[in-house]
C-alpha cells in the first residue's frame, strides 16, 4: 500500500512538473506583456515593473526562479491585484468554490443514489419513467442554463431566494442545486444502471436461495456492489465539479477560485493563471488518487499495484 | 410412508411479448428421504426452470401456471413470501453452475457462511455459529478453514468455491438439495471430486438430491433415480441402472449415445442432429417427432402419453403403447 501511494505521489509531482512548465512557456508565448492596458503606462513605469518582477531576466532565469518559488508552493504575486499574493487568493477564494463544490457532491449522492435506486426497482414504471426524463434532460442542459433558470425562477419568480452573492446559507442554495444537476443525473443513471446489471448476477440469487428477504437481498447483497462504480467515480466527479464552477460562481457573483481564474485570463495576471492551473492539476491528481485508494478499501478485489498479497 | 417431494403436473411458463414460452411442461415426480434424483437433458429442455419452481425463485416474467408442489407434507405453491424465505436454505437448499461467480464478492467466506445461520437459527450465539462454519468447512475438505473464513471469493480456485458453496447449503441440514450442473464449470478431476464428496455427505446427512446435469456419466454413481427431461416435459423416467442398461426413449438412446467412452476413438462422439423445438409454438406431436430415427406417422399427428416400460420405469413414447407391435 505504501509503496503504492509513494510511486502515485511521485508520478503526480512529475506530471506537475510538467504542467508547470507547459503554462510558463505558454503564458511567455502569448503576445504582448503583462503590463499592456487599454490606456497604456508610461515607459519608465514598465520598465520599473518589468525589474521588480525580474520580467528582464532571460527566460530560463525566470523558468527556473518560477519553478523554484512553485516547489515551496509560493506562486507569487499577482501583477494585478498589487497588495496580494496568489496564495492569498487561493486561501481565501478556494474555501468558498470547495463549500460550493463539496455540498453540491453531497446532494448529488443523497439524491441520485436513492433515486438510481428506485428507478431500478421500479423499473419501466411511472417513478422510473419520470427520473428518465429528468436525468437526461439535466445531464444534457449545461450548467450555466440550469443556474439562469433556478435564478429566474426562485429569486426572481417566486421571490424565496435571493438572487446573488455569497455570506448567508440562503445564497448558497441556488449554486449548489445549480452545480449539483450534473453529478445527480449521473449518479442516479449510474446507480440505476449498475443495480440492475447486480440484482440480475448470481450471487444474489444464490442469496435468496439462501433464504435473504428482498430487502436484504437488495439493500445488503446487491446495494453493496452496485454502489462501488459511483465510488469509483466520486474523484473525479468532485474535481470535476471544482474545476467546473467558473460560470455558476460567475452568475452568483459567488467570491470562489473560478470566478478568479477566468478573471485572471481577462487581466492577462501570468502569476494567477500560472498558480491556478497548477492548483487544479494538483487538486485533481490528489482526489483521483484519492478515490482509488478508496475503493482498493471498499473491494477486496482490487489489488493496488505493488501490493503484496 | 410420505414422500418428501412431490411435484404434480407442474407448468412453468415465461410471458414474453412474443408470446408464452413453457419451459416445463406438465411436470410430475417424486422423491423420498434421502433419495438422488438426477435430472437430466439438453440445454434449454426446462431443468433449471423445474429446479427455481421448486424454490420459488423463477426470473421475472415466469411464473408457475399450473400444478402443485408437494414438500413435506405442505403444498408450497400456495406459501407466501415470506414463509418461503423460512424453507429456503433451511429446509431446501440450492447450488449452482458456475462457483466463480456465486459467491458475493465484497463479503467474505465467514460472512457469507455464517448469514444462512443468521437467517435460520436466530439463537446461536456467534462464538456458536463460527464453530459450525469451522465444522463444515472442515467436512467439505477445505483445509485452513479458519483462514478461509477471513478469504474473499476471489482468493479461492473454483472447485474450492463450489466446496464453499456446499457448506453454506448444507449448514442448516436441509431436506433436500437441489444442484444445478454444480459441475459444469470445474475440471474434469474436480467434478468427480465434487460428486465423491456431495455422496458422502448425502450419507452422512440423510440430504435428498436433484442434481440437474446435461452429461449422464457424471452421475452415474451418485443418482438413484433418473428424470429425462427434453422441451419442457419429462419423457422417460426411470432407476438408474435401468436408464443405463434399459433405455426407452429414443432421446436418451441419444444421449447415451453422446457419452464419451473409454474405448472411443476421437471425434467418434455423435451428438444428436438437429436442435430442440420452439418452446413457443403449441405442438400437438411428440417433440421430439423431428429428430427422431424411429418417428412414425402417429408421432407427427398426436401427443404420446406416458407408458410403463418396466418396473418404476416410463416413458412418452408410441413405442410402448400397448397396441404397438412388439420386434420379435
Ligand atoms: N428468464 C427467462 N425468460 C424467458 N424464457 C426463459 C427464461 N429462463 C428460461 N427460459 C426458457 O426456459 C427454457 C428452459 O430453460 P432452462 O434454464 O430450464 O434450461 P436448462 O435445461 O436448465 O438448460 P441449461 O442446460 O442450458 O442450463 C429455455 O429454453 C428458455 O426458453
Ligand atoms: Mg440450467
Amino acid at each position: 500500500m505504501f509503496k503504492y501511494i509513494l510511486k502515485r505521489v511521485l508520478i503526480g509531482i512529475l506530471t506537475i512538473f510538467v504542467i508547470a512548465s507547459i503554462t510558463f512557456f505558454l503564458c511567455r508565448a502569448i503576445p504582448g506583456g503583462p503590463f499592456d492596458r487599454d490606456k497604456p503606462l508610461n515607459e519608465t513605469t514598465i520598465a520599473n515593473l518589468n525589474a521588480k518582477y525580474h520580467l528582464d531576466d532571460p527566460v530560463w532565469k525566470q523558468y527556473l526562479r518560477y519553478m523554484w518559488d512553485v516547489a515551496k508552493f509560493d506562486f507569487g504575486p499577482s501583477y494585478y491585484y498589487k497588495s496580494e499574493t496568489v496564495n492569498d487568493y487561493i486561501n481565501r477564494c478556494f474555501p468558498v468554490s470547495a463549500v460550493v463544490g463539496f455540498l453540491s457532491i453531497i446532494v448529488a449522492l443523497a439524491l441520485g443514489i436513492p433515486l438510481g435506486i428506485m428507478s431500478a426497482l421500479r423499473q419501466n414504471k411511472l417513478e422510473d419513467n419520470i427520473t428518465k426524463v429528468l436525468t437526461t434532460l439535466l445531464v444534457s442542459l449545461p450548467n450555466f442554463v440550469v443556474a439562469s433558470g433556478l435564478m429566474y425562477t426562485l429569486a426572481y419568480k417566486l421571490n424565496i431566494l435571493p438572487p446573488a452573492l455569497w455570506g448567508t446559507p440562503q445564497q448558497a442554495v441556488m449554486p449548489i442545486l445549480a452545480l449539483a444537476a450534473y453529478p445527480l443525473s449521473y449518479f442516479t443513471k449510474m446507480m440505476k444502471s449498475s443495480m440492475l446489471e447486480v440484482m440480475d448476477s448470481d450471487y444474489v440469487r444464490t442469496a435468496r436461495a439462501k433464504g435473504c428477504s428482498k430487502f436484504l437481498m437488495t439493500y445488503k447483497h446487491a446495494l453493496k456492489n452496485a454502489v462501488l462504480p459511483i465510488v469509483t467515480s466520486l474523484g473525479p466527479m468532485f474535481a470535476g465539479t471544482l474545476t467546473g464552477s467558473f460560470v455558476v460562481e460567475k452568475i452568483f457573483a459567488i467570491p470562489g477560485l473560478g470566478e478568479q481564474f477566468t478573471k485572471s485570463i481577462f487581466n492577462r495576471d501570468y502569476p494567477m493563471i500560472m498558480g491556478l492551473t497548477i492548483f487544479y492539476s494538483i487538486l485533481l491528481i490528489v482526489f483521483v488518487l484519492v478515490t482509488d485508494i478508496a475503493n482498493a478499501i471498499i473491494d477486496p478485489r482490487i489489488k493496488l499495484e505493488g501490493e503484496e498479497s | 410412508m410420505s414422500k418428501l417431494l412431490e411435484v404434480k403436473n407442474l407448468s412453468t411458463s415465461f410471458f414474453t411479448k412474443y408470446g408464452e414460452i413453457k419451459a416445463v411442461n406438465n411436470v410430475s415426480f417424486d422423491l423420498d428421504e434421502g433419495e438422488v434424483l438426477a435430472i437430466v437433458g439438453e440445454s434449454g429442455s426446462g431443468k433449471s426452470v423445474t429446479a427455481f419452481s421448486i424454490m420459488q425463485l423463477i426470473a421475472k416474467g415466469g411464473r408457475i401456471v399450473n400444478g402443485e408442489i408437494h414438500f413435506n407434507g405442505q403444498e408450497i405453491t400456495k406459501l407466501t413470501e415470506k414463509e418461503m424465505t423460512r424453507i429456503r436454505g433451511k429446509e431446501i437448499s440450492m447450488i449452482f453452475q458456475d462457483p466463480m461467480t456465486c459467491l458475493n464478492p465484497v463479503f467474505t467466506i465467514g460472512d457469507q457462511m455464517e448469514e444462512v445461520l443468521k437467517l435460520h437459527f436466530k439463537e446461536l450465539g456467534k462464538a456458536e455459529r463460527k464453530q459450525r462454519c469451522l465444522e463444515m468447512l472442515d467436512k467439505v475438505g477445505i483445509p485452513n478453514a479458519e483462514e478461509r473464513l477471513k478469504q474473499y471469493p476471489h482468493e479461492l480456485s473454483g472447485g474450492m468455491r463450489q466446496r464453499v458453496m456446499i457448506a453454506i447449503s448444507l449448514l442448516c441440514s436441509p431436506k433436500l438439495l437441489i444442484a444445478d450442473e454444480p459441475t459444469t464449470a470445474l475440471d474434469v478431476t474436480i467434478q468427480a471430486q465434487i460428486i465423491d464428496l456431495l455422496k458422502e455427505l448425502k450419507e452422512e446427512y440423510n440430504t435428498a438430491i436433484i442434481i440437474i446435469t446435461h452429461d449422464l456419466g457424471v452421475v452415474a454413481n451418485i443418482a438413484d433415480k433418473v428424470n429425462v427431461m427434453y422441451s419442457g416435459e419429462i419423457v422417460e423416467t426411470a432407476d438408474i441402472r435401468n436408464l443405463y442398461y434399459n433405455p426407452s426413449h429414443p432421446y436418451t438412446w441419444g444421449l447415451l449415445k453422446a457419452l464419451p467412452r473409454l474405448d472411443m476413438k476421437e471425434n467418434e462422439l455423435q451428438p444428436i442432429p438437429g436442435s430442440t423445438p420452439d418452446l413457443l409454438l403449441e405442438m400437438d406431436h411428440c417433440p421430439f417427432f423431428d429428430r427422431c430415427e424411429y418417428a412414425m406417422e402417429c408421432c407427427r399427428q398426436s401427443k404420446p402419453e406416458y407408458y410403463e416400460t418396466g418396473e418404476n420405469h416410463i416413458a412418452k413414447c408410441w413405442r410402448y403403447h400397448p397396441d404397438f407391435p412388439k420386434e420379435a
